[in-house]
């Protein structure tokens, strides 16, 4: 019985049309109705015109995109030559430092793509490039979707593909790095062997599966070379697929200023700004890596020679990526139970294992961490400026500083060398250092956020410098301020206040309680209209400091 | 004598009979101090010897002795028996006399002494007991080194050299400060006398371990190796840490700076 909805003659709706015309599909239409009649190309191509906000800090994680276009590009260019197999021949290629050295198919066929194919050393090069950028790529852009909150909900699931993305980003790099058979891989083979024998009870049984039985065998290097051009890139594929497709349906986030609200989406469209942005980026993207390839030398497996368990070099490191779990090994103590005939290597397992662990589980469960913390259920579109959220920035640099000094041990030889300092001394001092530096940064950049927070609420209520120095009849000097545009204060105020949840609101756990109220503690409140009108009115009125009138003030 | 009595009150005869006295000591100095470049030359090997002997005990025998016995509290040790070589090897690349005896005796810009001193210093050495002398250029010279003699002096080098002193001699660390040094411009007699000598850490490599011919071989792979083309920048020679250090300071710095610039550009649709 409702009532039928009147329709305003001014509708659209009420007007009579007629369809166009059909022309027939033109000349070039052909082609395309042929695809869109069998695929749905119409429907695909609605996308086109996304809307994508402007920042340089969201192209960070397309720098990862095209590194992996790029590895896969050089990548199918390396298999094509590439042998992965164990099996043991007399060198007899070109480069006469190796001649008759006995070695394995695959680094004999490294030597041979870097010395007897055309462009081989530099596609080597550059697919190893890209894969230190690829994982460092992957690492700035999980940095600030961190720091900016963007995987608050609806995005937890997105972060928690992201965080699969770069743990599997290791392992992918890691198998490359040990596909050539030369002495850093087998050093590299040998370090992670060491790192699966020290997971107590089943160690050795995993060693013998991986390995096939004892290290090093005769199988290791063809099954990382299934996991490294088929199983992992597959992964990867997947996973990047399904990170875009959320990345399209839960569209941009983006910074808060005049007219982004959390219900909408300001930018330019994809077709046809971001397609020029994005194309040109990729190729400065892959300009760049090839300008490192070809100018930059990058593991020269010719100078490590063949793996060979007697031999080992000086500044036998991984590559940066694994850096930190090689400090970690590097630092700790020895610490090793002896229990009934059995081992307990706790100095392996607690720096090897344990840490990666520890970190990509922190990764992955922030995120719900934060939300039990805060109580906050709501959705996110509108980023955080990283002082506004005080505590994950810092908490966020506290763990950038402990990765950081992690990171600095696994080159303590060459810190040594280069520095002329004892090896020793730099062992003991990271060994402090990776417990306290993490706790002074999170405490000087929860200050530096709070003083950040101070000056954007003192330049909302009192304006901007003007740069120009007033000197009074009376000889003082004050310096008078313009008030800031409303749009600028609109984006200084509108981010949420932290609140500490209400007490026993739901029956809440004590923890829970004193975390929540420890993180919105000391934020500074964003300025209320009376104090912004307050100000405004008492600026009106500039006073020149040093007038003795009665009526002078300090303006600020 | 008038002439002396007359100009004594001179305003130059101060520092005239200044300078005269210097001479006189120099003049003497010259004349009877030990091994001078000239006297060594040609003599007897007991003339050589008894020079090395004095040299010893102006230069070296505060810490190892008068006859070289070695002093132990100092950390000093007997060099009865470590043969010219060592003495050779030390004195030439300035790790002996020491600056410091608490620290590391590394090699330092050049060496206080003329060749002469240091073959009177090694033939004094030399006498007192049995050790390597110093080699002859046969013993040490990689020209005749053929290529596959170097690719199997990189084999040897690899397996007995590299853990310490890096994958092509570019050095590394050693615990409490010690360092193995950077070896790619070693002059080879100097590679082969602290093969046989063992300089600090280093352990011996005694003729029965790797014989004459295959030290060759590992110094002409030295040498090669560090001839040889890079593939670009070589970033030192450290390795990993290098690369990575390049990765994120050129690659991903130079990419954020291209990204704050394309997101800067003018996007008007």
């Amino acid at each position: 019985m409702a009532k039928p909805a009147e329709l305003s003659p001014a509708s659209p709706a009420m007007e009579v049309r007629t369809p166009p015309k059909d022309p027939g599909p033109s000349k070039l239409a052909g082609p395309a109705t042929w695809v869109d009649e069998r695929i749905g190309l119409a429907k695909l191509m609605s996308n086109i015109r996304k809307v994508f906000p402007d920042h340089w800090s969201f192209l960070l994680g397309e720098i990862a995109l095209y590194s992996f276009v790029i590895l896969l590009l050089t990548g199918v260019f390396l298999t094509i030559w590439f042998k992965p197999s164990m099996a043991e021949v007399d060198y007899a290629g070109s480069y006469e430092l190796l001649r008759h050295v006995r070695m394995s198919e695959a680094f004999s066929s490294t030597l041979s793509i870097s010395f007897d194919i055309r462009g081989g050393l530099l596609v080597r090069q550059i697919h190893h490039w890209s894969a230190m950028l690829f994982v460092a790529a992957m690492t700035v852009h999980m940095l600030r979707v961190f720091f900016t909150g963007a995987f608050r909900k609806p995005r937890e699931l997105n972060w928690l593909i992201g965080v699969g993305l770069l743990s599997i980003g290791l392992v992918e790099g890691f198998a490359g790095y040990s596909l050539p058979d030369d002495l850093l891989s087998g050093t590299g083979l040998r370090f992670v062997d060491g790192l699966i024998r020290s997971i107590p009870l089943i160690g050795t049984w995993a060693e013998f599966f991986v390995f096939a039985g004892e290290f090093p065998g005769t199988l290791v290097i063809p099954r990382l070379y299934m996991v490294h051009i088929l199983l992992v890139p597959g992964l990867l594929l997947g996973l990047i697929s399904a990170h875009m497709a959320l990345l399209v349906y839960h569209k941009h986030t983006h910074w808060p200023a005049p007219g982004r609200t959390n219900h909408n989406i300001q930018g330019y469209p994809f077709f046809p700004i971001y397609v020029a942005k994005a194309g040109g980026f990729f190729f400065i993207v892959f300009g760049i890596t090839i300008l490192m390839g070809a100018l930059i030398q990058i593991n020269p497996v010719w100078l490590y020679g063949p793996y060979n368990p007697s031999q080992v070099t000086a500044g036998s490191q991984p590559d940066w990526y694994m850096g930190f779990v090689e400090g970690a090994i590097r630092i700790i103590p020895n610490w090793e139970w002896h229990v009934l005939g059995t081992t307990w290597s706790w100095n392996i397992f607690l720096p090897g294992v344990a840490l990666m662990g520890l970190l990509f589980t922190a990764l992955a469960v922030y995120p719900f961490i934060e939300a039990w913390i805060t109580g906050d259920k709501s959705e996110h579109h509108l980023l955080d400026r990283p002082r506004n959220a005080p505590n994950r920035t810092a908490f966020g640099v506290a763990g950038m500083a402990a990765y950081g000094m992690l990171w600095l041990a696994g080159g303590n030889d060459i810190i040594a060398t280069q520095f002329q300092v004892s090896l020793n001394n730099v062992t003991y001092f990271m060994r402090v250092a990776v417990f306290v530096v993490p706790v002074l940064a999170f405490i000087v950049t929860k200050r530096i956020c709070l003083s950040l927070q101070r000056a954007d609420k003192d330049r909302v209520l009192h304006g901007s410098e003007t740069n120009i120095i007033v000197r009074s009849p009376d000889g003082g000097y004050s310096e008078a301020h313009v008030p800031i545009s409303q749009g600028e204060a609109y984006s200084l105020t509108r981010h949420p206040q932290l609140d500490a949840l209400p007490p026993n609101g739901e029956k809440l756990g004590r923890t829970r309680q004193r975390l929540s109220r420890w993180y919105a503690d000391g934020q500074v409140p964003t300025p209320t209209v009376e104090e912004i009108e307050a100000a405004a009115h008492h600026s009106d009125a500039p006073a020149l400091e040093g007038s003795d009138t009665a009526e002078s003030g300090v303006s600020h | 004598m008038r002439f002396l009595t007359s100009g004594r009150r001179h305003k130059a005869a101060r520092p005239l009979l200044l300078l005269l006295s210097l001479f006189l000591v120099g003049a003497v100095y010259a004349a009877v101090s030990p091994a001078t470049s000239s006297s060594a030359e040609g003599v007897a090997d007991a003339q050589l010897v008894a020079a090395g002997k004095n040299l010893f005990a102006v230069n070296c025998a505060s810490c190892h002795g008068l006859n070289a016995e070695g002093l132990a509290q100092q950390g000093a040790p007997n060099l009865t028996n470590v043969g010219a070589a060592a003495v050779d090897f030390q004195v030439r690349t300035r790790r002996m006399p020491m600056a410091n005896p608490l620290t590391q005796a590394v090699p330092g810009s050049k060496t206080i002494f003329t060749d002469d001193e240091i073959k009177a210093l090694a033939a004094y050495v030399a006498s007192l007991g049995n050790g390597p002398a110093i080699p002859d250029q046969n013993q040490y010279d990689p020209s005749n080194v053929s290529a596959e003699g170097a690719a199997r002096g990189g084999d040897l080098f690899r397996t007995n050299c590299s853990a310490c002193h890096n994958f092509k001699g570019a050095g590394g660390a050693l615990p409490n400060g010690v360092v193995a040094p950077r070896i790619e411009n070693t002059p080879p007699e100097q590679v082969w006398e602290a093969l046989r000598t063992g300089p600090g850490q280093m352990p011996v490599f005694a003729a029965g371990a790797i014989p004459d011919q295959d030290v060759q071989k590992v110094i002409a792979y030295i040498k090669q190796v560090n001839a040889a083309p890079s593939a670009g920048l070589s970033l030192g020679g450290l390795g990993p840490v290098a690369e990575g250090f390049w990765a994120w300071v050129a690659g991903i710095g130079s990419l954020v700076l291209f990204a704050i610039w394309i997101a800067t550009r003018g996007t008007r649709a």
